[in-house]
């Protein structure tokens, strides 16, 4: 990123005009709007530029289940905890060292003496076992395919034998179509993620707004990119028209990074899997193909954790519900009390793209 | 502190704890304050400002005036950064926690330190010239001191506890816990520079050595901030920076605070380093700077005075305090409005 960049996004006068903009295209709709976005880092945007105060009446954006650290299961947490527990040393991305399996977290692990350690890249926890060639380290690889492509990578470079992953990588869109389905679930428009589409192109949304008759536009981070890509949502749903469009241009392609997507399609396969809160989705979780079998830590490490059920209060926890677009986080009877980003009830407190973590943080709501 | 969920559940320390904010503040609540208070009402000894407020040090009345008096230990890696080292941010840590009591002069320092067997003498003797150093420049004297030496693996290389002290005019000290509904709130200069600096080269980022940290003593820019105007309320904004600081103060006072994002002093390289990484330069660690609230009359005089002292360039007033959303701080980003809250736990960089 040049040091100037950010700027040029950041002019509240511009901000200004694309409000009213907003303003007049519901105007003309003349009923309730619902958008979706299906990334932690556009909930960070609209929460820390407080932007949904500059939203018109009757627009709502909520986050879908747009944040992989919130996603990822239960018994996936376990099964990451169950590797540590037996005398492995576990690497993750900060953002997974505290989220609650349930049980444990891996901080907790941590806390009784496993060893965890957090990095900041997959090549870091490769870096890590060429260090330390007596011990295996296993990586708990999470994420979209942002960071699924560089796992695939690293695998497909030939690390150190004493490497593996523990692979709960998500692919998206296969999401994105189970919550347009849902039945009392009314959305209107998707924003999708810029990051996830610089790898992947827009171009993969195609069927997607096919099938489903609902426009899809890719948007940056900034605010004047996450305004200008609502606006551009708007004239869709003004119109009753579905279609795709690209706002990011200066970052996404409509083909991707062909390289990497390559890559990851040789390493990883897609198989169901349960996204926490959610649905089991089809087609949605990543595991290593059969050629990279030597490195999956579920084929190395006996992992069956126990599951004796979830701490009560996650009954009570209602991260589907917001992962689904369907509630706001202050709907929950246990945000901000019971749960806190330190003492973490559900998985949506606990990562910084989390919805209730990034609510607890700026405050959602306009009306400040 | 955590929630119970078995009844063989113990309870563990975690970093969580260490980290500022709501667990720390449990953990003392709960753990340490209880125990440690109450015993000088048994000894007749009373204090001005003692444990329970909390605040970067205790006042007791001694003679015609008071004596202030505070105490840090310091751990950090790397041990040698851009900008600074350990021994620098203990002495700076200390002459600070008195400064923003209101105790410009202090009267001696003391020094603990624990190596680890291991250390390279070299590291230590450039620790104790960089103490030695700092100290000149604050004015004090390191007058007692102790030192202990541990096995391998036993502490991380080096612990520096320093403890400070200073004799005040019996009304002078400042408290962490008065502002009042109108005052302005000013900082001494840009916001984040030794915690982004810290994180960029711990996670060993380039950024071309424009990031350094700010460590360094702030009692003279306290003492002329002080003879400008009436100073309500005082921090240095170390741990969990301006946001832990502000809702620190906000919350002693039941008052608010609404803040403009963009008279918030933070450099261009700051800035940038922040985006990259992830984190917000309000919300980590200075070690140079101090957030003060202002009588509005006496405001622009006091502004005008820190801008006159040495890394008082950049000072500004940055916001209002307000009888709204008492023991909250809003920003206004130019956008729209929303919270700066306390951060919680240790600021990990993005997953991506
Ligand atoms: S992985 Fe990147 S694109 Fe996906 S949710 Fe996180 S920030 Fe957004
Ligand atoms: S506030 Fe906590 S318990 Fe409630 S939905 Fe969010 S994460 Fe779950």
């Amino acid at each position: 990123m040049s040091e100037t960049e950010p700027l040029q996004f950041r002019d509240p006068a511009q901000a200004e005009q694309l409000a009213d903009r907003l303003e007049t295209l519901m105007a003309d709709i003349d009923e309730p709007v619902s958008l979706m976005h299906v990334c932690g880092s556009h909930e960070q945007a609209i929460a820390k530029f407080g932007l949904r105060s500059m939203l018109p009446d009757g627009l709502s954006v909520r986050m879908g289940p747009g944040c992989p650290v919130c996603v990822t299961n239960m018994p996936e947490v376990d099964e990451a905890v169950a590797i540590a527990e037996q005398g492995a040393t576990v690497a993750t991305y900060g953002d997974m060292f505290r989220v609650p399996g349930t049980k444990k977290s891996l901080a907790d692990a941590r806390a009784d003496g496993a060893s965890v350690e957090v990095v900041y890249s997959a090549s870091e926890a490769v870096e890590l076992a060429a260090a330390n060639p007596e011990e295996e380290i296993v990586f708990f690889a999470t994420g979209f395919e942002t960071t699924a492509a560089p796992t695939a990578a690293i695998l497909d470079a030939d690390p150190p034998a004493n490497f593996s992953v523990l692979s709960a990588h998500k692919y998206v869109p296969p999401a994105m179509e189970v919550v347009a389905e849902m039945p009392d679930v009314d959305i209107d428009g998707f924003l999708a993620a810029g990051h996830a589409a610089t790898i992947t192109g827009y171009g993969l949304f195609e069927p997607f707004v096919e099938t489903y008759e609902l426009p899809i536009v890719v948007g940056g981070f900034e605010p004047i990119d996450v305004l200008l890509a609502i606006e551009r949502l708007l004239e869709y749903v003004r119109d009753g028209k579905a279609g795709l469009e690209n706002a990011y241009p200066r970052c996404v392609s409509k083909a991707g990074n062909e390289q990497a997507l390559e890559t990851m399609w040789d390493v990883f396969e897609t198989v169901p899997g349960e996204w926490r809160g959610i649905a089991e989705i089809p087609g949605a979780n990543l595991v290593l193909r059969d050629p990279y079998a030597e490195y999956d830590a579920r084929r190395r490490f006996d992992v069956e954790p126990v599951d004796d059920g979830p701490d009560p209060l996650t009954e009570q926890c209602i991260c589907g519900d917001i992962m689904a677009g369907k509630a706001d986080p202050d709907e929950c009877d246990l945000f901000g009390e019971e749960c806190t980003p330190s003492n973490p009830v559900g998985a949506c407190m606990v990562s910084s793209e989390g919805t209730c973590k990034i609510w607890d943080e700026y405050g959602g709501h306009p009306n400040l | 502190m955590t929630r119970d969920t078995t009844e063989s559940d113990q309870e563990f320390v975690t970093l969580a704890h260490g980290a500022g904010g709501g667990a720390m503040r449990s953990l003392l609540d709960e753990l340490v304050v209880p125990q440690f208070t109450g015993n000088g009402a048994e000894t007749g000894n009373d204090t001005l400002v003692g444990l329970p407020e909390l605040d970067d040090g205790a006042v007791h009345p001694a003679g015609e005036g008071a004596l202030v008096i505070t105490t840090d230990s310091h751990v950090v890696s790397p041990r040698f950064f851009p900008g600074g080292d350990i021994g620098r941010l203990a002495v700076a840590g200390t002459v600070n926690d008195l400064a923003v009591m209101g105790a410009t002069t202090p009267t001696a320092l003391t020094c603990s330190l624990v190596i680890e067997e291991g250390v390279p003498t070299a590291d230590v003797e450039r620790v104790i010239e960089s103490m030695a150093e700092t100290a000149r420049q604050a004015g004090v004297p390191i007058s007692t001191g102790d030192t202990k030496v541990m096995g391998n693996g036993e502490i991380d290389g080096i612990l520096i506890n320093t403890a400070g002290v200073a004799y005040v005019d019996r009304e002078q000290p400042v408290p962490d816990a008065g502002l009042e509904p109108g005052d302005s709130i000013i900082v001494s200069g840009s916001m984040g520079d030794h915690g982004i600096a810290l994180l960029a080269e711990r996670e060993g980022f380039d950024f071309t050595g424009a990031l350094e940290s700010d460590v360094a003593p702030v009692n003279d820019l306290v003492n002329v901030a002080l003879d400008a105007g009436r100073i309500t309320a005082m921090k240095d904004p170390t741990r969990g920076g301006l946001a832990n600081a502000l809702n620190e103060m906000a919350g002693k006072a039941d008052v608010g605070i609404d803040l403009t994002e963009e008279s918030i002093p933070v450099s261009g390289p700051i800035a940038s380093a922040g985006e990259v990484l992830g984190i917000d330069p309000l919300s980590v660690a200075n070690e140079g700077k101090v957030v003060m609230g202002v009588t509005p009359e006496d405001a622009e005089d006091v502004l005008a005075a820190i801008h006159t002292v040495p890394g008082g360039e950049d000072a500004a007033i940055i916001g209002q305090v307000t009888d709204d959303h008492a023991g909250r701080v809003v920003v206004d980003t130019g956008f729209g409005r929303r919270y700066l809250s306390e951060p919680e736990g240790e600021p990990l960089p993005r997953i991506c």
